[in-house]
């Protein structure tokens, strides 16, 4: 039997054993919000602090969300015990059901179902992925590496024009062979197709790794895996813009939502490689760029506060210029020196020179 | 052009009788509609039935009958138990305008001005020609005097068209008077129904037997045996009397000195009173009153306003009493809490005058649409003018969502709630002679104020308490809905069996329901808190 199950199975006999002793069966439920999360220097992680607040059950405000966890864990022991998988909206129109004598839905929206489900991984500290739930598939990967996923071998420099597509849980792909010198993870999937295209993996001897946006749960354990299991350096290619760095911000340090999982998440040895406030006059970017509005202003403000660039000189810096061009630029920027330059001058050049913020 | 002389002119000028001055002026009697024609005579005579039979000390007992004789004319019966009328004096009551008992007195009775059954006889005879049947017994051993009048309108004379005495079968004593008229029969808010059932609201002590055009019988049984006290005459007190007022009393009283014209004539003024008016007007006790001028008069006026006189005596006016004012209303308006006040008696131009107030809420009252407003004065129903009338302006002029009713400020409330108001005083000050309105004294809309307060405390109390019980079932609600499918999935998850669960929640929740409403208590702030919270989450401080 999984641990995920007896987890599960633990939870539902503490609440009935409460019930039948006549006790108000209350499910504690450590807070996922700003106000519960503190930065650990030490491993310069974001964790959960150890606030928690009541789910109890005859508490008008949290019936309802003590019944939707409830739901979410009984339908979770189900999959575990038939050894299947469901995706989060599956989850949704599992336990999605109107109360009888009611008007009441057990759950409105999919947040609801999404949100139930992140508290059953915090109160049972599993992941969803290992409660049998997938998130969507997203991202792609190329390089000389060769992994097992339930029996069968794929190669990733053998994938075509899409590359692998990185399933949602890796937790149980064996790697076999892996061969380069580092590890490319871009915000831009259109990017990874240039670089794909381009043959940069095999003309460097690396893996490049890609979504669209946000890092998914998915390819955040895979950089971790890469980085843990077989040391390979980290670099992270994003937009100069407020969001591309807090993409890497979440990538290195973790985030709020997931807090309660950041140690299988973050990823200390991340380097931020570009696009960066140097390269805009190193690689004749000024024409290229795009005016910032006000709400980037109020994001780059937020960044410069975050316990972990408050004391950072290099982002400060970066902080700094980008408020003094009042201005951001896209990596794709790049191709107006020529469609191939990142690939061919830009990147090469980064990476030999060492020149990365960490 | 031809022009004309005043000597021409003057053969066209003459006397206007008071008669031939309603007939072109019938509105400002309450005869402007046909409707509203059939409600005004209906109403004159039951106020006039009520009145006698109090006087008389009689438990009133009145029949209302309307007969549809063609589409727009009606046959208007109504008798009473009450002590009829002798002989001589019928003609004069019944076809004289401006004739009555209670013009030349002050105290509560429902007529004031002697116009009312006369104006409704002269409608009659314009409307049909016909002449009005007045029936008058006065004695169980008495023969009946049966007449038909009509009114010389230029002469406002009485004019008798046939006469006869015969017995009355099965009557002991009492009014019967039969009036053809124009008219138009509607139900609804301003009928002829609707009056007499406000009217059995106020006089509990009443049985009315209401026949409508459809021959459908309406009975309103009396509430109490007990009758009203009866309504005591009383002297003008000297703040209520206007100049011209005055002086005319100073024409016609017996009294020889102004001292004893001021002692006789009003309430309250003693010698020592006397004396300081006349102090205060520099004029002397021993003036003869009807040697007096304009001038001195005037004097006299503003001598009265500088003294300082005492209120009053309020017992010639009776309430109705707030228990059986409730017990009227309950009896007419189905609602599920009801509750009233009578408020002290106050005084306005040396007037005295009582404020009642009732409430009925909820039942089968709406409960989306303006509440409804029943306004009396000396126990008679106002059913006109409502916009204009002090009671209304005072209700919007109070604020009511202290009380548990909605209402957008300045008009009226919203909500499943009647509100009766009624005003008794030996003098009630209308805005018109067809008495539909009250005017707009201050001392009087602060009285009404007071009490619309008062009753409106009870109010709100009773819909606080239903709104805390009706959400604390609600919550239990929730739980005993919520039960089964927590029960069902944690058997799911812990392999407990259901009914275990369910048995053991359900006596959880039946003890705990005070349990419930405390808890919510003590968790309010930590509810706030988890909002600030989700709200942060939702500003994007952190997304992913």
């Amino acid at each position: 039997m999984s641990k995920a199950k007896q987890a599960l199975e633990k939870l539902g006999k503490e609440l009935a054993a409460k019930i039948l002793a006549k006790q108000v069966p209350v499910i504690d439920i450590p807070i996922r919000a700003l106000s519960n999360v503190q930065y650990n220097k030490k491993t310069e992680t974001l964790e959960l602090g150890n606030k928690k607040s009541e789910r109890n059950f005859f508490h008008v405000a949290h019936a309802k969300k003590f019944l939707q966890t409830l739901e979410v864990a009984a339908v979770s022991k189900e999959l575990l015990e038939e050894g299947k998988h469901a995706s989060l909206r599956d989850m949704f129109y599992m336990v999605k059901r109107t109360i009888p004598n009611t008007k009441i839905n057990i759950v409105d929206d999919q947040i609801e179902s999404d949100s139930a489900l992140e508290d059953l991984e915090v109160v049972t500290n599993f992941s969803r992925e290992q409660l049998n739930i997938n998130a969507n598939k997203m991202g792609s990967v190329a390089g000389h590496v060769i992994v097992e996923d339930k029996g069968d071998e794929i190669n990733w420099a053998k994938m075509g024009s899409g590359g692998w597509s990185i399933p949602s849980n890796v937790e149980e792909i064996i790697f076999k062979k892996v061969n380069a010198k580092y590890v490319i993870y871009m915000e831009k999937a259109a990017v990874w197709e240039r670089l794909h295209e381009d043959k940069f993996w095999e003309k460097n001897n690396c893996i490049i790794m890609s979504s669209q946006g946000q890092a998914t749960r998915g390819i955040r354990r895979l950089l971790q895996r890469l980085s843990n299991e077989h040391h390979l350096p980290i670099y992270v290619l994003a937009d100069f813009d407020p969001w591309g760095f807090y993409i890497y911000s979440v990538l290195k340090y973790g985030s709020i939502n997931l807090a309660h999982m950041s140690e299988s998440m973050t990823l200390a040895s991340a380097r931020f490689l570009g696009i960066v406030a140097e390269d805009i006059e190193n690689y004749g970017l000024k024409k290229h760029l795009i005016t910032i509005k006000d709400v980037d202003v109020k994001r780059i403000k937020q960044l410069q506060e975050y316990e972990w660039f408050k004391n950072h000189k290099g982002w400060q810096n970066q902080f700094k210029k980008m408020l003094a061009f009042k201005a951001k630029a896209e990596i794709q920027a790049l191709s107006s020196r020529g469609i191939s330059f990142i690939s061919e001058k830009y990147l090469p050049e980064k990476i030999k020179k060492g020149e990365y913020l960490d | 052009m031809v022009q004309k002389t005043a000597e021409e002119l003057a053969q066209k000028q003459r006397d206007i009788s008071i008669a031939e001055f309603f007939e072109k002026n019938r509105h400002l009697l309450g005869f402007d509609n046909p409707r509203k024609a059939l409600l005004t005579a209906v109403k004159e005579a039951v106020d006039n039935a009520l009145d006698a039979c109090e006087e008389a000390r009689i438990l009133p007992e009145i029949s209302v009958e309307l007969i549809q004789l063609e589409e727009t004319r009606f046959r208007v019966i109504i008798e009473d138990n009450g002590p009829g009328i002798i002989r001589k004096q019928i003609p004069n009551i019944f076809a004289k305008l401006l004739y009555g008992s209670k013009f030349h007195k002050l105290s509560a009775t429902r007529g004031q001005q002697g116009i009312g059954i006369s104006a409704a006889v002269l409608y009659g005879q314009l409307t049909t020609g016909k002449p009005a049947a007045i029936v008058s017994k006065t004695a169980p051993d008495k023969p009946a005097n049966f007449l038909k009048l009509k009114i010389d309108t230029q002469q406002n004379k009485p004019q008798i068209l046939e006469e006869e005495e015969k017995p009355w079968d099965g009557k002991d004593h009492g009014i019967r008077i039969e009036i053809d008229m124009e008219g138009s029969y509607l139900k609804g808010r301003q009928s002829v129904d609707e009056y007499l059932k406000e009217t059995a609201i106020v006089n509990p002590h009443t049985t009315i037997i209401y026949t409508n055009p459809e021959a459908q019988q309406t009975i309103f049984p009396r509430a109490t045996e007990k009758l009203p006290p009866e309504p005591k005459e009383i002297k003008p007190h000297p703040y209520g009397v206007e100049l011209g007022r005055l002086m005319k009393m100073m024409e016609i009283t017996e009294a020889r000195t102004l001292q004893q014209f001021l002692m006789t004539e009003f309430v309250r003024v003693f010698p020592g009173t006397a004396k300081e008016i006349c102090q205060n007007s520099a004029l002397l006790p021993n003036m003869k009153p009807k040697e007096i001028s304009r001038d001195l008069a005037e004097q006299l006026f503003k001598g009265i306003q500088k003294t300082k006189i005492r209120a009053p005596p309020i017992d010639c006016i009776s309430p109705i009493g707030a228990e059986l004012l409730e017990q009227g209303l309950r009896k007419e308006i189905n609602a599920e809490f009801y509750c009233s006040v009578t408020r002290p008696a106050s005084v306005y131009r040396g007037n005295p005058f009582v404020i009642e107030c009732a409430m009925g809420y909820g039942g089968e009252q709406d409960s989306e649409s303006v509440i409804r407003i029943l306004r009396f004065a000396n126990r008679v129903p106002l059913l006109y003018q409502q916009g204009a009338c002090a009671f209304t302006n005072s209700i919007q002029n109070t604020v009511w969502r202290s009380y548990g009713l909605q209402q957008s400020r300045g008009s009226l409330p919203v909500g499943p709630c009647t509100i009766v108001l009624h005003m008794t005083s030996v003098w009630v000050p209308f805005t018109s002679e067809s008495k539909e309105a009250l005017a707009h004294y201050p001392e009087i809309i602060k009285e009404i104020k007071l009490a619309l307060q008062e009753c409106g405390r009870k109010l709100g109390m009773y819909i606080n308490k239903k709104k805390r019980v009706g959400e604390q079932q609600q919550r239990v609600n929730i739980f005993e809905n919520y039960i089964p499918e927590v029960a069902e999935t944690l058997s799911k998850l812990s392999g407990v069996e259901k009914e275990k669960l369910t048995a053991a929640l359900v006596s959880m929740l039946a003890k705990n329901k005070e349990y419930i409403e405390a808890y919510k208590v003590a968790h309010e702030v930590q509810k706030t808190e988890e909002k600030n919270k989700e709200k942060q989450i939702e500003l994007g401080e952190f997304d992913e």
